[in-house]
């Protein structure tokens, strides 16, 4: 019986190895191509083949180069619209999810209903009339454009509201008692509660803004303006001059997000599976 | 709830006594609604209207029906929805059930270093559509030495080129979006794992049912809440797929249409040509795919309903 379990064990543990690796193959072999001159990926594909003594940091030291490091222009623009879109996105979020969860009010229920419809409904169908929107505020190519149309988050309040019920009303009646107002008891009783939920959701949110790649394409026009993916997607020209740069920018566009994935994994799974839970 | 907001605050102004307590949740959810009627619900009116209007360029759009519409029925919009579907299919087939028997099996104890292992497929998920899409274009390169095609070749099986042909392509574009969410829907289901009760195992344990059975008559039940929260996001997730095609073929329109999505096309449309009439058009008919199978699925599943509470 022992060892029929032990036999099980490795069998298993062998069986999800080999899932982990293909999860991790892509970055492990772009990794390989970015100490590689470009033109041999386009050439070859990517191969099975390590010939180290040819790999040198010379696509990395074009990201600061490169047409006037354009490269760090757009990861300038990705972390500013990050984290404009965040730090609005979860105020306005949180806001909205404790209103629904801790007050009863005539609508409530039809406005929770049309969140889970905004949650429901694809985002690409609105890219037209949104674009056109947009340009009558005559904000195109700016921040604000990619930020305004997703200011309030749908996921986000779904999220705050499934959070917020769990916590003790019992904490707004000794507010008011106290004298509190309703806001000082959102924002000095109950946001400190939400810290949890805050944490979640910051890195769903970031995770989303940072890889966000149809509506930023959309909205900013110029290329000093571009964000990481936009910019990186551009080099993607049919002659492949650029791919040197594009290499090496793809693999450091991953590593923020990267880290703060590996300091935060717990949260970060936890965010992750917010939607699902009580759903 | 417009109305209901507004009139709320008229009647605070006219009559002081009324509690804050019961203004504040309006004022709470004021972003949303605000949100809601500048962002969403206009927008959807004018794709509606945009639909029924022909307009090309920026002259001025006049009424047109549905002309729209039968405009639709082109190749490259039936190749676009027949591409979407099919996508969608395969990947719920796949990315379903898959990642539930893979999340029991961590769930069971049996896998050893199951954080490492979980972190490790999760990280797809991290990933700019724009870097997977690299290793994935260049990973299914046509010469026979790429990633893929050595492997085939090391089993006897001629090289493909992946993406010149219809059905490859779609094989390429499954295999690259049950490479990015199968840690995620992992995670999910072991998140919901974790809320079935032990005792009903040990019970069904002393009835005498092995282990397939305690999986179909108890794992299954219980966490069918989020396997339908899965198959929901994946539904919206498989029609409105676009990043992933645009990636790997460089641009919205694609050789012979083999990789147009319902997405691509509304992007080529809109951006590309400037017939924003058709344009919307299709975007109402991703609207109602996605409403109507995600409806027709809730209510099968019997969960419809639940979800406002």
């Amino acid at each position: 019986m022992k060892k029929k379990k032990t036999f099980l064990s490795i069998l298993a543990t062998a069986l999800m190895l080999i899932f982990a690796i293909c999860a991790l193959m892509p970055f492990f072999f772009l990794l390989i191509s970015s100490f590689k001159p470009g033109s041999e990926m386009i050439r070859n594909g990517l191969q099975f083949k390590f010939d180290f003594e040819n790999y040198s940091l010379v696509n990395y030291g074009l990201l600061t180069t490169d047409r006037d490091g354009m490269y760090i222009d757009w990861y300038k623009n990705s972390v500013i619209i990050m984290v404009l879109q965040v730090v609005v996105g979860l105020f306005l979020s949180s806001l909205v999810g404790y209103g629904l969860a801790k007050y009863r009010f005539k609508g409530r229920n039809l406005i929770f209903v049309l969140v889970l419809l905004v949650m429901m409904v694809p985002v690409e169908i609105l890219i037209l009339p949104l674009y056109k929107q947009i340009n009558t505020f005559g904000m195109i190519n700016t921040y604000a454009g990619v930020i305004l149309p997703f200011v309030v988050p749908a996921t986000g309040v779904f999220f705050f509201r499934q959070f917020a019920i769990g916590l003790p009303t019992e904490i707004m009646e000794s507010g008011r008692i106290d004298g509190c107002g309703e806001f000082s008891i959102f924002f000095k009783l109950m946001m400190p509660l939400m810290l949890p939920a805050y944490g979640a959701m910051t890195i769903l949110l970031s995770m989303n803004s940072w890889n966000a790649m149809v509506w930023p394409m959309i909205v900013l026009r110029t290329t000093e303006m571009q964000t990481l993916p936009l910019g990186l997607q551009s080099l993607l020209t049919p002659y492949g001059n650029n791919y040197d740069l594009l290499l090496s920018g793809a693999v450091m566009s991953v590593l923020p997000i990267m880290v703060v994935f590996l300091l935060n994994q717990k949260t970060f799974i936890a965010g992750m599976s917010a939607g699902s839970v009580k759903g | 709830m417009a109305n209901n907001n507004n009139g709320a605050k008229q009647i605070s102004a006219s009559k002081k006594k009324i509690r804050m307590q019961d203004i504040a949740p309006y004022i709470f959810v004021s972003p949303f609604v605000l949100y809601f009627l500048i962002f969403f619900l206009y927008p959807i009116c004018q794709t509606f209207y945009q639909s029924l209007c022909q307009q090309v360029g920026f002259a001025p759009p006049h009424f047109a029906g549905f002309a729209n519409y039968k405009l639709l029925m082109d190749e490259f919009f039936m190749k676009s929805v027949q591409n979407s579907a099919m996508y969608t299919f395969f990947t719920c087939l796949i990315l379903i059930p898959l990642p539930l028997i893979l999340a029991n099996l961590i769930n069971s104890g049996f896998v050893k270093q199951a954080d490492g292992i979980k972190s490790a497929m999760f990280i797809p998920a991290l990933t700019s559509v724009v870097m997977a899409g690299l290793f994935f274009r260049y990973a299914f390169s046509s010469n026979a030495e790429a990633l893929f095609n050595s492997v085939l070749t090391s089993l006897g099986m001629p090289a493909q080129g992946w993406l010149e042909k219809r059905t490859t392509t779609w094989i390429v574009l499954v295999i690259f979006c049950c490479w990015k969410w199968m840690g995620v829907n992992i995670v999910y289901y072991l998140s919901a794992l974790q809320t079935v009760p032990k005792d009903l195992y040990e019970a069904a344990e002393l009835d005498g049912a092995n282990s397939w059975q305690r999986f179909m008559h108890i794992t299954v039940p219980c966490v069918k809440p989020t396997i339908i929260y899965v198959l929901t996001i994946s539904i919206y997730g498989g029609f409105s797929m676009f990043a992933e095609s645009f990636t790997l073929f460089n641009g919205a329109r694609t050789p012979g249409d083999i990789g147009a999505t319902i997405v691509s096309y509304i992007y080529a449309q809109g951006f590309n040509r400037n017939n924003f009439g058709i344009a919307s058009a299709a975007g109402i008919v991703l609207l109602g795919s996605v409403l109507i199978i995600n409806i027709i699925q809730l209510k099968f599943n019997g969960s419809l309903g639940k979800e406002a509470e």
